[in-house]
């Protein structure tokens, strides 16, 4: 278990939703760029890792009750689809890792697996 | 349809309007949250239905989703004009698909979304015409705590 801001300094993280709460906790990492995977497989509550940086990857998020989106390679959203994350209350963070770099830091937080 | 449901709503969904897909969804599950149901039933609701919504922007020229919601259940019909399925059996086999690269560019089309629809479902049908459409009906019970 760790929460989004204890994430955020593993990932060396930007937060782009500065306003969000960051206590939440998440238990679960989910990491893909395919929205069909997140839609049949993610548990609630659950971080998605992604570079899908779409406002479709936002309201997948949104639907299936993401906790918080980090983007990876240092990827944004565009304003308007940041803008979408801020209205639908969802905190979103970039980081310069790539996935697996990303997964790997997260994975040593989680020895019993986080997926 | 449901004629005595305490809730009920109709959705236009246009056929190849990648930008607004999922608003439809987004907008019923705000409304499902609004009506005081569970988390999970919630989020199965919203799954099936972004689901549904994402089949008729990729694969259909006009749907419509009409959600109605009574005590006891969420009953989402989805009707499209559109190509039809000419083998269910066949679209119903997960990791099935006939999306496009462009779609799989969005993060979909990867032939999960009616076996996910049917997953998270307590019922669900589905009956289709070759060059008129298709019809699918799914009801989530409102006491289910699966998840």
């Amino acid at each position: 278990m760790l929460n989004l801001r204890e994430l955020q300094r593993l990932l060396g993280g930007e937060l782009l939703t500065p306003e969000m709460n960051l206590e939440t906790e998440c238990s679960k990492i989910f990491a893909s760029d395919l929205m069909s995977d997140v839609l049949a497989f993610m548990h609630p509550g659950s971080v998605l890792v992604t570079g899908l940086v779409n406002a479709h990857a936002v309201r997948t998020a949104c639907l299936a009750d993401v906790a918080a989106i980090v983007y990876i390679q240092g990827k944004r959203p565009d304003a308007t689809v940041m803008e979408e994350a801020v209205r639908r209350g969802l905190p979103i963070m970039t980081t310069r890792c790539s996935m697996f770099e990303a997964c790997s830091l997260i994975s040593k937080r989680f020895p019993e697996g986080g997926g | 349809m449901n004629e005595d449901a305490a809730f009920r709503q109709e959705f236009e969904v246009k056929g190849g309007d990648f930008a607004k897909a999922g608003e439809v969804s987004c907008e019923i599950k705000n409304l499902l949250k609004e009506l005081g149901l569970s988390d999970p039933v919630v989020r199965r609701a919203a799954i099936a239905s972004y689901e549904a919504e994402m089949n008729i922007i990729m694969y259909a020229w006009q749907g419509r989703l009409d959600l109605s919601v009574t005590p006891d259940r969420v009953r989402i019909v989805v009707e499209d004009r559109g190509p039809g399925i000419e083998d269910i059996e066949l679209a119903m086999t997960e990791g099935y698909s006939t999306a496009t690269p462009e779609m799989r560019e969005l993060g979909f089309g990867a032939g999960m979304g009616l076996t996910n629809i049917k997953r998270n479902a307590d019922d669900f049908a589905i009956r289709s015409e070759v060059g008129r459409g298709t019809r699918l009906e799914m009801t989530i019970m409102t006491n289910g705590h699966r998840t």
